[in-house]
């Protein structure tokens, strides 16, 4: 128990030290998301009905760049063996670290989201869908990110590569998120939808931590 | 007692090492020797069970490494990386570390005092020299109750102070039944009577045939 | 499990096991596909909506069906590597990635072209097009994976990884694809369905199939084979295969 607190406490003072690695992948969101009015033309009703694919896509976009980061310094210090050869080395440890991602880089997206919307013209009803689908599939997101992260950890320059790995595994999420919006914006009930994405992120959180656990002992090798 | 079994590795299909064997007794030190590229860091990792030799095995206590219930307990690894993250200060690492490791996080206040980093418990690591840096890596053979120290070169960086203050410790936990695997250039460290040397000579491609 | 299995884990009885397999998929697999193709293109009857266009089933159903299965199969191998530790098998992962890619790029080219007389454009974001695209994806991911690592040994572990997470994701990205499909544009007409078919049009598509997975299954394994020459070139045994010939 206490080595899960002391993991989250060091990657939160990590955070701290090095407030680019939060901010970054914020200020990205909000720049991806400003660019496309400029690009399509400000019209309310076109902004309205593009608004959940563009931020959901701006979404996936800035947790995965926020991702590279992931293991990477641990990587390079030689933290990352240490962890490994830790009595304590398994499926908890690693969900400590990855559940201490999602709350620095998922929630304060999560929180700025308002404001995205507003920028694109989303609607009140819509806004809560967002806000909801966001709480729910992000965890996704992070955990299924982790796996990308830890394959490629120890292969150099790995940005575009960690896309190719993790962005085709994000579309079921991008799919039934940007849905259950567009159910919302239509006052349709979108209740399914969120419990899909439910779904989803809980077996993320089952499966994945093996798979990120097997991949960082390859990348260590 | 940690035991090697016939251990064989190829790099990029060159053998560095083959039918490697060796039992490690308590009190004993392994002093692996060789030339640069010839293999040691390798054995080393295949030894602490970081990374998979081509074949044989290593046995602790008898079990295989990889199924042994208190292997990962009884050893402290020190790598090429010092496992200090630069951001945080001697302090905040070794908390981290001891929590990974079960150790005692009491003490490390007197410990960094130890090892000549007063004054420097809360500086990131970033802004303390190599040497600096190595000194908190080693922090943890004060900290640590492992039997078994696997070493990857730790004199590099450190000035002749620290390298008398750990040659004391080295010989203080041989004492007190330890066990030592260690590569360094420095070999007289290690107390002659207690260590056994382990030369690598990697074959020339041609003699190698051995499948 | 796997004890009957374990002679072959060794490289030179596994290399000359597969030859012999690799001499029956390549023929059959060959010698299927031209009976198969010629049957279909020549000799079945015209469907009576889509006229000759249709025929391009004999090469689209085979691709799209074998590239999704050759996914399943490289994750089969992914997992056989990965609990049991067959090096091996992590092999095979990457021997079989690159052909599944192409046969993955073959069935989205042969819809496109389809798509040209059927929907009078090349590209429609049709469900069972949008999968094989992002299908395309997932093996491309597998191969860049492992050609990213300098060590190949971890290259094939970290893409048996990665190919067996992609295999749980596949058939729910199928199935989002297809509901979301369904939402956006539901009066697609859907001519990848055929219900009923003529058993004179069946059975030339039947044996394509077939062929086209024996074929998949020759070129995997001449793949593996020259991988196993390249990564034991510093073996004996392979001197010895070398100057017998074979």
């Amino acid at each position: 128990m206490t080595v899960w607190l002391e993991t989250m406490r060091r990657e939160t003072l990590l955070v701290m030290r090095k407030k680019s690695d939060v901010l970054n992948p914020l200020v990205f969101y909000l720049l991806v998301i400003s660019l496309f009015p400029l690009g399509v033309g400000p019209a309310p009703e076109t902004l309205a009905r593009i608004a959940p694919g563009v931020i959901w896509v701006a979404v996936l976009l800035s947790v995965m760049l926020s991702l590279e980061r992931l293991f990477r310094d641990d990587y390079r210090d030689g933290s990352l063996e240490q962890l490994l050869l830790s009595p304590h080395v398994g499926a908890g440890l690693i969900l400590a670290k990855i559940l201490s991602h999602w709350l620095m880089v998922c929630v304060p997206i999560l929180i700025l989201s308002p404001l995205a919307a507003l920028l694109m013209g989303v609607s009140p009803p819509a806004l809560v869908a967002m806000m909801l689908s966001l709480l729910v599939a992000t965890p996704a997101l992070s955990m299924i990110g982790a796996v990308g992260s830890a394959l490629t950890v120890g292969v150099g320059r790995s940005g575009v590569l960690l896309s190719l790995l993790i962005l085709p595994l994000f579309i079921p999420v991008l799919i039934f998120a940007t849905a259950a919006i567009d159910a919302a914006a239509m006052s349709l009930p979108y209740l399914g939808q969120l419990a899909l994405l439910a779904a989803f992120s809980a077996a993320a959180i089952t499966l994945t931590p093996f798979a990120v656990l097997a991949a960082l002992k390859i990348s260590v090798q | 007692m940690l035991s090697a079994r016939r251990l064989s590795l190829a790099r990029q299909s060159r053998q560095l090492f083959s039918d490697v064997s060796f039992s490690l007794e308590p009190g004993r030190a392994l002093l692996l020797q060789g030339r640069n590229g010839a293999g040691k860091t390798s054995m080393l990792r295949i030894l602490a069970g970081l990374s998979q030799a081509d074949d044989g095995q290593v046995l602790w206590q008898d079990s295989p490494i990889q199924q042994s219930e208190n292997f990962h307990a009884s050893l402290l690894y020190l790598g090429h990386q010092p496992a200090v993250n630069v951001e945080l200060s001697p302090t905040e690492n070794l908390r981290y570390l001891c929590a990974l490791h079960d150790d005692n996080a009491e003490s490390i206040a007197n410990i960094l005092v130890a090892v000549g980093l007063a004054g420097y418990e809360d500086v990131p690591a970033g802004q303390l020299s190599a040497g600096q840096q190595r000194r908190i890596a080693l922090s943890r053979l004060w900290l640590s109750k492992a039997p078994l120290w696997i070493l990857d070169e730790p004199l590099t960086a450190l000035d002749v102070k620290a390298v008398a203050g750990l040659e004391k410790r080295f010989k203080q936990h041989l004492d007190a039944g330890g066990m030592l695997i260690v590569t360094t250039h420095q070999p007289a460290v290690l107390p002659e009577h207690a260590t056994t040397r382990l030369e690598l000579s990697c074959p020339e491609p041609e003699s190698e045939a051995s499948a | 499990m796997f004890k009957w299995l374990h002679p072959y884990a060794k490289s030179e009885n596994l290399y000359r096991l597969s030859g012999k397999f690799l001499f029956w998929f390549g023929w059959l697999g060959t010698i299927g596909a031209i009976i198969g193709t010629i049957w279909g293109l020549a000799f079945t009857p015209a469907d009576y909506q889509q006229g000759d266009s249709f025929r391009i089933i004999y090469l689209h159903v085979p691709t799209a069906m074998m590239s999704m299965s050759g996914y399943l199969g490289m994750a089969i191998a992914a997992f056989i590597g990965t609990v049991w530790q067959q090096r091996h098998a992590d092999m095979t992962v990457i021997a079989l990635a690159p052909v599944g890619a192409v046969y993955t790029f073959l069935a989205l080219f042969t819809g496109a072209v389809w798509g040209k007389p059927t929907w009078g454009t090349y590209w429609v974001w049709d469900a069972r097009l949008t999968s094989e695209l992002i299908l395309l994806f997932l093996y491309l991911g597998v191969i860049a994976l492992y050609y990213a690592y300098e060590d190949k040994r971890s290259g094939a572990r970290a893409a048996a990884i990665l190919a067996m997470v992609g295999v749980i994701n596949v058939p729910i990205i199928h199935y989002s694809v297809v509901w979301w499909n369904s939402l956006h544009q539901g009066a697609t007409v859907t001519v990848f369905e055929k219900p009923k078919m003529d058993s004179s049009m069946l059975w030339p598509l039947l044996i394509n199939i077939v062929a086209f997975g024996l074929i998949l299954g020759a070129l995997t394994l001449m793949r593996l084979r020259n991988d196993l020459l390249m990564k034991e070139g510093h073996r004996p045994w392979v001197k010895k295969v070398l100057e017998e010939g074979r």
